[in-house]
């Protein structure tokens, strides 16, 4: 095929634990084959070497927690032609989202020395209620097959195969026995969007919701059954408040057992 | 096309041992992550001898029978459609190389599988996807071969479990064709074998090389109290006369608002159902683009991506999609196939993680009465 030039990718985090970039560089078989098609402009995790924007793509990990970050993502979003946000952090807002159902004041008062050094929001917020996205890919982590399959994707001009059904659709693919139905555990697969393989599932454990609500979720329908099924109130607002507990359909019903 | 003959245990033995011997992989039966799944027999050990499953609707446990019966348990997670049409198939590839394109077809399967433990309802559901992917104008040749080289080993219900209801819609329980052989388990005091009849050339010459010893009338009025047994207790079933007629009538019947609030639409209902046969294809290309291949995968219409058409899904409302599931499976699969498509299984009901009960519904729409109205206003759903 006709020599095809090298888009630039840029890497950039937010409040995050590293966790979903690293996805990148854990890409192992695939990394070379994906360093051979892109210039890794930015991307402090990898390499020190910064190539100035503008940017192809930039894959942006973690929320916005604070006053400069959320003055950074618009200086991001100005020199990407195309924002990807990768796990739930930049999806979702994150763990570090359960502050929105708090006083982030207490918080900082019970934590540090020092309060009046910490300069922060009262929440977590995901990164497309800042900047326009022009994709989002769930989890938390992302499955960093889903990640190449993008960046694959971006490079071939196609649409990714990251579809937004259920968790169970995957289950039944790998020949998987429900969980829930089966053993009676407690499983969000049926609201969650899939993407991690059925992952817990597929070790005869319920699934936690990483990649955050699915398309159409009915969280109510499923909480009742599991309130039938002997959880409580209390169990039911934990599960529902994860790594995409700011999501609307998670949060929602977490507010409902609260 | 016989007389019906009998088997012990060891004779079973044999049995798997014939098929292996003759080039067939021999699935069936075995208890995997506290389930009776399908999956390849090495040896009669790995049958779930001494288990049973307890069904109701979305609720299912195996549990330890007080016998060693084989096949003392009803149907599982698992459904022989995921040998016949896998859950996911790479249809072609593609390569590309100094700007010319090569498609490379994807050979033939010739997997021989033998499938021992085959009930009524999935033959029923068998001869369903033969019309759905061979009778029709357009063969899916891969499934044919699988299909034409498949044997098939029935076994007759003896037991059914609550959410079993075959008898009304006719498919079982008892095996009456589409069977290369088919056994009936007898087991009562210290008597342990099987009946076996065949159903084809193929099964009579199996059957001809297992010794089989000449079956009594006795044996034959066991076999057969052991079927209308699972008859008996069969708790469910479906309305079958004017379910077209029913369903057509009430497109907007409250009902469908009801259980459109329970239901998850998480497609679990189609994905275990025997007779779904929805698929989709998705494209995939290796990073430099000189390779593409295109795979065939398992969809259900319970998904937006099944309905979506340029704009927009046509059905985004949990109700459309599960009154086109319901209403396709009872009522219009029988003016496009010549049959319900449901066997009265009962998985759906068994692995709806909320425990949607499809015979429930339907007779909440019946009972409530027909309530014709305007049909609704098309992309609001």
């Amino acid at each position: 095929m006709a020599e095809r030039s090298k888009p630039k990718v840029a890497v950039w985090k937010f409040a995050s634990c590293d966790g979903c970039q690293l996805s990148l560089l854990d890409c192992e078989d695939e990394l070379l084959a994906v360093a051979e098609e892109i210039q890794i402009a930015n991307f402090p995790e990898a390499s020190r070497e910064v190539i100035e924007g503008p940017y192809d793509v930039s894959l942006v990990e973690g929320s916005v927690t604070t006053p400069h970050d959320r003055e950074r993502i618009q200086m991001v979003r100005k020199s990407s032609k195309v924002l990807i946000t990768i796990g739930a952090c930049a999806t979702a807002g994150g763990i570090q989202a359960l502050r929105n159902f708090k006083d982030v004041k207490d918080f900082i008062n019970t934590v540090y020395a020092n309060p009046e050094f910490i300069d922060t929001l009262d929440q977590s917020t995901p990164i497309a209620d800042h900047v326009k996205v022009d994709f989002e890919l769930r989890g938390c982590p992302i499955n960093k097959m889903q990640l190449v399959e993008v960046i694959n994707a971006f490079l071939n001009s196609r649409k990714p195969n990251t579809p937004p059904h259920s968790t169970c659709i995957d289950c039944k693919l790998e020949g998987n026995v429900c969980v829930m139905v089966a053993q009676g555990t407690p499983c969000l697969g049926p609201v969650t969007h899939t993407g991690c393989g059925a992952l817990c599932p597929t070790y005869n454990r319920g699934c936690y919701g990483c990649f955050g609500p699915k398309e159409t979720p009915n969280t109510n329908s499923l909480s009742s059954w599991l309130k039938q099924s002997g959880a409580n109130d209390d169990q039911m607002m934990r599960a529902f408040r994860g790594f995409n507990a700011w999501s609307e359909p998670f949060r929602k019903e977490s507010e409902s057992h609260d | 096309m016989n007389a019906p003959v009998l088997i012990d245990t060891i004779g079973l033995g044999q049995l798997i041992k014939l098929l292996q011997k003759k080039g067939y992989q021999v699935m069936g039966p075995t208890v995997r992550d506290e389930a009776i799944v399908y999956d390849t027999l090495d040896s009669i050990n790995d049958l779930p001898q001494g288990w049973t499953d307890e069904q109701e609707a979305g609720h299912y446990r195996i549990k330890k029978r007080d016998d060693n019966a084989y096949f003392g348990y009803v149907v599982g997670p698992h459904s022989w459609k995921k040998y016949l049409h896998p859950p996911r198939r790479r249809l072609w590839r593609a390569e590309q190389k100094d700007g010319e394109v090569d498609i490379i077809p994807e050979s033939a399967e010739s997997t021989r599988f033998a499938f021992l433990g085959v009930r009524s309802c999935e033959l029923h559901a068998i001869t369903i996807q033969d019309e759905v992917f061979i009778k029709g104008p357009h063969v899916d040749n891969d499934y044919r071969l699988r299909r034409e080289n498949a044997l098939i080993i029935a076994v007759n219900c003896t037991q059914s479990a609550p959410t079993c209801f075959c008898v009304s819609m006719n498919t079982g329980p008892k095996a009456e064709s589409g069977y290369d052989l088919v056994l009936t388990e007898i087991l009562e005091n210290n008597i342990h074998h099987f009946l076996v009849q065949a159903g084809s050339e193929k099964g009579l010459e199996l059957l001809g090389e297992l010794d089989p010893r000449p079956a009594k009338e006795s044996d034959i009025s066991k076999a057969e109290k052991g079927i209308e047994q699972a008859a008996q207790q069969m708790s469910r079933s479906m309305k079958t006369d004017g379910i077209k007629e029913l369903l057509f009538e009430n497109l907007e019947h409250p009902r469908w608002d009801e259980v459109a609030e329970r239901c998850l639409s998480c497609a679990n209902c189609t994905m275990v159902c025997p007779t779904c046969f929805c698929s989709t294809v998705e494209d995939v290309t290796d990073i430099t683009g000189d390779h593409a291949e295109r795979w065939q995968r398992w969809d259900s219409c319970f998904t937006m991506d099944f309905s979506y058409l340029h704009g927009g899904s046509v059905r985004s409302s949990t109700k459309s999609r599960y009154r086109q599931w319901m209403t396709h499976k009872l009522a219009s699969w029988i003016d496009q196939f010549g049959s319900s498509g449901c066997v009265g299984c009962g998985r759906c009901v068994t692995w709806c993680p909320v425990g949607i009960d499809i015979t429930e519904e339907v007779r909440a729409i019946e009972n409530a009465g027909s309530k014709t109205s305007t049909p609704s206003q098309g992309g609001k759903e």
